[in-house]
C-alpha cells in the first residue's frame, strides 16, 4: 500500500504515475487556510453581536454597532468562510474526479486573490456604513462588479477543467458545484442591478423598488441558501462522505433525482420570506407550496448521503471525521424539515420576525454547512500537506462534542425564545387588549440571548481547537509518500450499491 | 431514462444548459408578472416620493442597518394592526429603492412610526435609548447629532431615482438642495413654501433635532421616521374600492 521509498517533496509528481496529471494542490492549501481564517473571524463577530443583544454596552458607535456588524457576521461566515471552503473543495473534487489539473493556474490564483479582495471590500464597506441594505447582498455596486469578474473566472476555470477531463463521465459532485456556480451568478446579477449616484460615489440605488425589490431580493436570498449553502455543500457530501467512508454513493438513480428536483424546486421557494406582506397572494401561495414540496428532494439527498455508510456503519464508531459528516446530514435533515414547516402560512404568522428564524438558520448554518465543511477540511489537511493523518484524533472528537453542544444550546434557546416572542406579541388579555407592550417582549428575551451567546462561544471554541489541530498537523515533521494508493472514486461508473 | 441522462453526464455544456433552464423557470414565473404594476400595486391616494431631507434620512437608516432589527411591513393580523396600525400597502413602499421591509423584529415595526412620538422623544431616544426605554437593547446613535450634513449630491440622487421611475419633477431636481435645507431649517432665508408646493402640504417643515444652528444627520433621520406611514389617509381609504359596484352595477360578473 504505502511506498517504502522516501517520499518526494509534495509538489513534485511521482514519476511512477506518468499518466496521472499533476494536480494543483497549492491553491487548495491557500483556500483551506483562508477558510479557517475567515471562519474564526466570522464566528467571533457572531459572538460579539450575540453579546450586543444581551448587553447593549458591547455596541461601540459609530463603527461597531449591531446594525453594521450583523452583515459583517453573515458575509464573513457565508461568503468568506463558506465561499473559501467551496473554492477549496470544488477545485479539489473537480481535479480528482476529472483526473485533470485545474484549467488555468492564472485563473486559479486570480480567483483566490480576487475573492479575498472582494471579502475585504465588502467587509470594510459595512463597518464604514457602505451597504445596499439587502440581506446577504449588502456589498455596494463596485464590490458587486468585482465579484462578477471573479465569478466568471471561477466558472471558466471550473468548466475548463471539466473540458480537460480524462474521465468519460462527470461525477455527481460536479453537477452540484456547477449548478451552484452558475445559479449564484444569475442571482447575483439580477438582484444587484443598480445605478451608482455617480462614478466616484460608493453609493447606488437599486433598480428595483418596493414589492418587486422584495421578491427579487428573497428570490436571491433564499437561493443563496439553496445554491450557495446547499447545492455547493451537497457537492462536498457527494465526494467526501464516500471517500471518508470508502464506500460508493448509495444510489446513482437517487443522485439524479436529487439533483434535478432540488435545483428545479428550490428556486420557487423565495416568497415564503414574504408571507402576509404586500406581495400578491398568488406569489405567496406558490412560494409556500414549493417550499413544502422541497422537503422531499432535501430528504432524498440526505438519505443518499447517510445510506452511503450502509455496510460500513461500524466506521462511524471511531472516526470523528465521519461523525462530523453524518451529524451534518442529520442537521441538514432537521433544518430542511423545519424550513417547510416555517413556510406554512399559519406557522409563519407566529414565527416570522422572531428569533425562531434565527435558530432555524443556525441549525442549517452551524449544523449542516459548518459541520460538513469541518469534515471535509479534516479530510483535506493531511491529504494536502502529505501527513499520515491529523495531529490528534482526540482533538477532532473534542471539537465535535464542544461544537455539537454549542449548536444544541444555540438552537434550543432560540426556539424557546422565538416561540415565546411570537406568542407574547399576539397575546390578548380577557379585556380584549394586547397583554404585552413591545418592550416587555424585549426584556423577556434577555436570558435567552445570554444562553445563545454561550452556545456561540462553544462553537467558536471548537473551531479554535480545530485551528490548533491543523497547525500542529502542518507543523509536524512526519510525512507520507505523495499518495499513490487508494484510487479516487471511479467517477465514470458512479458505482451503485447492490 | 438513465441512458439518456448519461448524455448530460458526458457533456459539460449540455449539463450547464439544462441546469440554467431548470433554475430559470421558477424565477421567471414568479418575478416577471410582478412587473405588471396594475395587478401588483393598487394605486392609493397620497403616496409621494421622499423629500430630499427624508431621502437622506432613509440613506442613514440603511447605512446604520436599522432594518436589521426593525421591520417596515405590518401584516394583516389582528394583533399587528392593533399594535402598529393598518397593514402595509404595496403602494406605500413603491418609491423605496430598495425596499426596507426587514425580516426581524428585535425592535418594533416602524412602518407607521411617523407622528407617534415627538421629535424631542426621537432625539432623546436616538442619543440614549435606555434613558427613555430602560429595557431597550438599541445602540446609541448620539453621533448623528454631531454630524453636520455633508456633500450628499442630492441633485444627482434625485436624478438617478427619477431615471429609475420615481416621479421627481424637473423642479424637484433643480430645487433639491434648497428643499433639503428649507425643510430642516425653516428660519433661514430659504422659503419653505416651494417645498410644500412640490411635495404637498403634509410635509413636516421644522427643526427636527432641536439644534437650529445646523442641519445634522439627526435632522434627516427624524424627518424620515416622522414621514413613515403618514402618506395614506386611512379614514378615507377603502381597500375594496376596486371590487365595489360602480354606477349601481357590480364590477365583476358575480351577480348571484
Amino acid at each position: 500500500m504505502s511506498q517504502t521509498a522516501i517520499a518526494p517533496p509534495p509538489k513534485v509528481a511521482p514519476a511512477a504515475a506518468a499518466s496521472r496529471p499533476v494536480y494543483d494542490e497549492t491553491i487548495l492549501k491557500y483556500f483551506t487556510i483562508a477558510a479557517m481564517f475567515w471562519g474564526i473571524a466570522g464566528f467571533a463577530v457572531g459572538l460579539l453581536i450575540a453579546l450586543q443583544m444581551a448587553f447593549p454596552d458591547f455596541n461601540i458607535p459609530p463603527y461597531l454597532t449591531f446594525g453594521r456588524l450583523r452583515p459583517l457576521h453573515t458575509s464573513a461566515v457565508i461568503f468568506a468562510f463558506g465561499g473559501n471552503v467551496l473554492f477549496a473543495t470544488s477545485y479539489h473534487v473537480v481535479q480528482r474526479t476529472c483526473r485533470a489539473r485545474l484549467f488555468s493556474d492564472g485563473l486559479s490564483w486570480f480567483t483566490f486573490w480576487g475573492y479575498q479582495a472582494f471579502i475585504l471590500m465588502a467587509g470594510l464597506g459595512y463597518v464604514f456604513g457602505v451597504t445596499q441594505g439587502k440581506e446577504y447582498a449588502e456589498p455596494e455596486w463596485y464590490a458587486d462588479l468585482w465579484l462578477t469578474i471573479v465569478w466568471v473566472a471561477y466558472l471558466i476555470n471550473y468548466l475548463g477543467t471539466l473540458w480537460k477531463r480524462q474521465e468519460k463521465h462527470i461525477y455527481v459532485a460536479n453537477w452540484f458545484y456547477l449548478a451552484f456556480i452558475v445559479t449564484v451568478a444569475i442571482l447575483h446579477l439580477v438582484n444587484n442591478v443598480s445605478v451608482p449616484i455617480e462614478i466616484g460615489s460608493v453609493h447606488s440605488y437599486s433598480a428595483w423598488a418596493g414589492v418587486q425589490s422584495a421578491l427579487i431580493q428573497w428570490w436571491y436570498g433564499h437561493n443563496a441558501v439553496g445554491f450557495f449553502l446547499t447545492a455547493g455543500f451537497l457537492g462536498i457530501m457527494y465526494y467526501y462522505i464516500p471517500k471518508q467512508a470508502n464506500r460508493p454513493v448509495y444510489s446513482y438513480r437517487l443522485s439524479i433525482i436529487h439533483f434535478w428536483a432540488l435545483i428545479f424546486i428550490y428556486i420557487w421557494a423565495g416568497p415564503h420570506h414574504l408571507l402576509y406582506t404586500a406581495l400578491p397572494d398568488w406569489a405567496q401561495t406558490l412560494g409556500m407550496t414549493f417550499s413544502i414540496i422541497l422537503w422531499m428532494p432535501s430528504w432524498g439527498g440526505m438519505i443518499n448521503g447517510m445510506m452511503t455508510l450502509s455496510g460500513a456503519w461500524h466506521k462511524l464508531r471511531d472516526d470523528p471525521i465521519l461523525q462530523f459528516m453524518i451529524i451534518a446530514l442529520s442537521f441538514y435533515g432537521m433544518s430542511t424539515f423545519e424550513g417547510p414547516l416555517l413556510s406554512i402560512k399559519a406557522v409563519n404568522s407566529l414565527s416570522h420576525y422572531t428569533d425562531w428564524t434565527i435558530g432555524h438558520v443556525h441549525a442549517g448554518a452551524l449544523g449542516w454547512v459548518a459541520f460538513i465543511s469541518f469534515g471535509a477540511i479534516y479530510y483535506l489537511v493531511p491529504h494536502l500537506w502529505k501527513k499520515p493523518g491529523m495531529y490528534s484524533t482526540k482533538l477532532i472528537s473534542l471539537h465535535l462534542w464542544v461544537a455539537t453542544v454549542g449548536i444544541v444550546v444555540y438552537i434550543t434557546s432560540m426556539w424557546v425564545a422565538g416561540i415565546m416572542q411570537g406568542l407574547m406579541w399576539r397575546a390578548y388579555n380577557e379585556m380584549g387588549f394586547l397583554t404585552y407592550s413591545f418592550v416587555e417582549t424585549v426584556a423577556a428575551m434577555h436570558p435567552y440571548y445570554i444562553i445563545r451567546a454561550i452556545g456561540g462561544l462553544l462553537f467558536l471554541l471548537g473551531a479554535l481547537i480545530m485551528v490548533f489541530n491543523i497547525w500542529k498537523t502542518i507543523a509536524s515533521p512526519d510525512s507520507v509518500a505523495s499518495e499513490t494508493g487508494t484510487p479516487s472514486l471511479t467517477p465514470a461508473a458512479l458505482p451503485e450499491h447492490v | 431514462m438513465l441512458e439518456k441522462h448519461k448524455k448530460l453526464e458526458r457533456n459539460s455544456m449540455l449539463l450547464l444548459m439544462f441546469t440554467v433552464i431548470a433554475v430559470s423557470i421558477g424565477g421567471i414565473i414568479e418575478i416577471l408578472p410582478l412587473f405588471r404594476m396594475q395587478t401588483t400595486i393598487e394605486p392609493v391616494k397620497g403616496v409621494r416620493p421622499y423629500t430630499p431631507l427624508e431621502l437622506m434620512g432613509q440613506e442613514i437608516y440603511i447605512r446604520e442597518g436599522c432594518n436589521t432589527c426593525h421591520s417596515q411591513q405590518i401584516r394583516p393580523l389582528r394583533d399587528e394592526q392593533q399594535r402598529y396600525g393598518h397593514y402595509s400597502l404595496a403602494a406605500e413602499s413603491m418609491y423605496d429603492h430598495p425596499f426596507v421591509w426587514g425580516s426581524k423584529r428585535t425592535g418594533p415595526d416602524l412602518a407607521r412610526v411617523g407622528g407617534k412620538y415627538s421629535d424631542e422623544w426621537h432625539v432623546a431616544h436616538l442619543k440614549n435609548p435606555r434613558a427613555v426605554v430602560p429595557e431597550s437593547i438599541m445602540p446609541s446613535y448620539a453621533f448623528l447629532a454631531e454630524k453636520p450634513y455633508g456633500d450628499w449630491r442630492i441633485k444627482k440622487r434625485l436624478k438617478v431615482l427619477q431615471s429609475l421611475g420615481v416621479p421627481y419633477t424637473q423642479a424637484m431636481i433643480d430645487e433639491a438642495q434648497n428643499d433639503y435645507e428649507a425643510q430642516a431649517n425653516p428660519n433661514t432665508i430659504i422659503d419653505p413654501s416651494g417645498l410644500q408646493e412640490r411635495y404637498g402640504d403634509k410635509v413636516a417643515v421644522r427643526d427636527f433635532d432641536g439644534n437650529p444652528d445646523e442641519i445634522t444627520e439627526m435632522d434627516a433621520l427624524i424627518a424620515y421616521l416622522q414621514k413613515l406611514g403618514t402618506d395614506v389617509d386611512f379614514s378615507t381609504y377603502d381597500p375594496d374600492y376596486a371590487l365595489k359596484p360602480q354606477d349601481g352595477k357590480p364590477k365583476t360578473g358575480a351577480a348571484k
